[in-house]
């Protein structure tokens, strides 16, 4: 009993944190390694919702959206999954060899609409809509997906956990997201329902802020194919987020949010 | 019979169009730290573009329980990419044991692999080293292969590696 309702007031919270994301809090994932060798590693992971990168200090990240795809494309349980105050944390035993996709996804939808003079809020999902009365007036429901991600390699890098699954923004990776180095560049297409989404505005934020006075950050926007590219000025964990908004809601004619986030590891030369 | 066996040879070697010998010295410096352990090592070939042209060495622990030394290798961070992590360590040939403070000399020619089959251009040797609870180095010395005259470089390392020096002889 407690522990659910521990985790509903999680959801609450993270609902209520969406609409001001873009404005300050970035949801994020950190792993311990990105790149590994050896039969049988581990890594532990982070989730976090904060305003600087990659620090705790505002929310845990819910796991409940978690999937984690391994290098043959079956899904893995997380281990040791818990929540703290400022994060969330799981570990992966990465016992096969290639690349592996940690992914926090979400859908909600929230609004409002007037009746006898009343504003009313509501939410919801897809699967299960808000319920707004046949006489409301002012309607206005908005429908938010979300997808945070990121890679984990042991051994030689492979493709397959790296497909995608058609639905909201995504990011196929043209350059393998587990080899990233400094001084070079990365090529990433975004993808908007499975298709190329152009000409969208992509946030690249460098972690380590506390020791730095200036955020650092670059904007890059994809071409008319929705691909991007990045040369990264220094090793580093990387958070770049993108979002699109449209009217392609799951109810028709309501306005959706479809934001992809994901942290990237460039190493050094 | 015998012109058959010595034509099967000579189309062996004709690749490299002569006998040569590279030799690598590597020095492993004492440092004074308070935790110390014998680094990791990658000596490798690489070709202009940094890509894999031949591997000559790479140290490290290989007595340790169900291969668990293989859990550092990805410390060599350039050698881990450009060639180790497509590999199934150790191998016969290229897995050594890692090498205590001094210098140490491996040698190769072009009788035997990997050489017998690096053909003719330029290369650069690489030697990285990377220490548990210590750091990394990596250094280059750029050589023509094969050798047209014998030849002797050095270049020292600063931090987890000392002299490191390569021979050429035709």
């Amino acid at each position: 009993m407690k522990s659910s309702l521990k985790w509903a007031a999680l959801a609450l919270g993270i609902v209520a944190a969406l609409p001001t994301a873009a404005q300050a809090h970035r949801a994020w994932l950190l792993p311990s390694a990105t790149v590994l060798s050896g039969e049988d590693p581990w890594i532990t992971v982070d989730g976090a919702i904060s305003n600087n990168l990659f620090y705790f200090e505002h929310f845990p990240l819910q796991l409940n959206g978690l999937t984690i795809i391994a290098p043959d494309g079956e899904t893995v349980e997380a281990e040791n999954a818990h929540s703290g105050k400022y994060r969330s944390t799981f570990d992966v035993r990465l016992n096969k060899q290639g690349t592996y996709k940690m992914a926090v996804t979400g859908e909600s939808m929230m609004g409002s609409y007037k009746l006898n003079g009343e504003t009313k809020r509501v939410r919801g999902t897809a699967a299960e809509p808000p319920v707004i009365p046949a006489e409301a007036t002012d309607v206005q429901i908005r429908q938010a997906l979300r997808r945070i991600e990121t890679f984990t390699t042991v051994g030689s890098p492979n493709e397959t956990a790296l497909t995608t699954s058609g639905i909201g923004l995504e990011m196929v990776p043209l350059t393998h997201p587990n080899d990233l180095f400094a001084g070079e560049e990365a090529k990433f297409r975004l993808l908007l329902d499975g298709n190329p989404a152009a000409n969208v505005d992509v946030e690249v934020v460098p972690g380590g802020l506390r020791y730095r006075s200036q955020l650092g950050d670059m904007k890059v926007t994809t071409d008319a194919d929705g691909v991007f590219s990045v040369t990264w000025p220094e090793a580093g964990m990387y958070w770049l987020q993108a979002m699109v908004r449209d009217e392609n809601g799951s109810i028709p004619g309501t306005q959706r949010t479809s934001t992809y986030t994901v942290t990237l590891e460039a190493l050094p030369q | 019979m015998r012109k058959g066996i010595f034509f099967a040879l000579s189309g062996v070697f004709a690749t490299p169009a002569m006998a040569a010998d590279l030799t690598v010295t590597v020095e492993i410096p004492r440092l004074d730290v308070a935790e110390y352990h014998r680094p990791y090592v990658a000596i490798w070939v690489e070709n202009p573009d940094q890509s894999l042209a031949a591997n000559l060495a790479v140290w490290h622990d290989i007595k340790m329980r169900n291969n668990e030394g293989t859990k550092w290798l990805k410390d060599l961070r350039q050698w881990w990419r450009r060639s180790g992590r497509d590999l199934e360590m150790p191998i016969d040939g290229l897995s050594g044991a890692t090498r205590p403070v001094g210098e140490h000399e491996i040698g190769f020619t072009t009788d035997a692999a990997p050489l017998d089959k690096l053909p003719a251009g330029e290369y650069r040797l690489v030697v990285e080293a990377s220490r548990e609870v210590g750091g990394r180095e990596m250094l280059r010395i750029p050589f023509q292969w094969p050798p047209a005259a014998a030849s002797s470089q050095e270049i020292r390392g600063e931090h987890e590696l000392g002299r490191v020096s390569l021979t050429l002889k035709p």
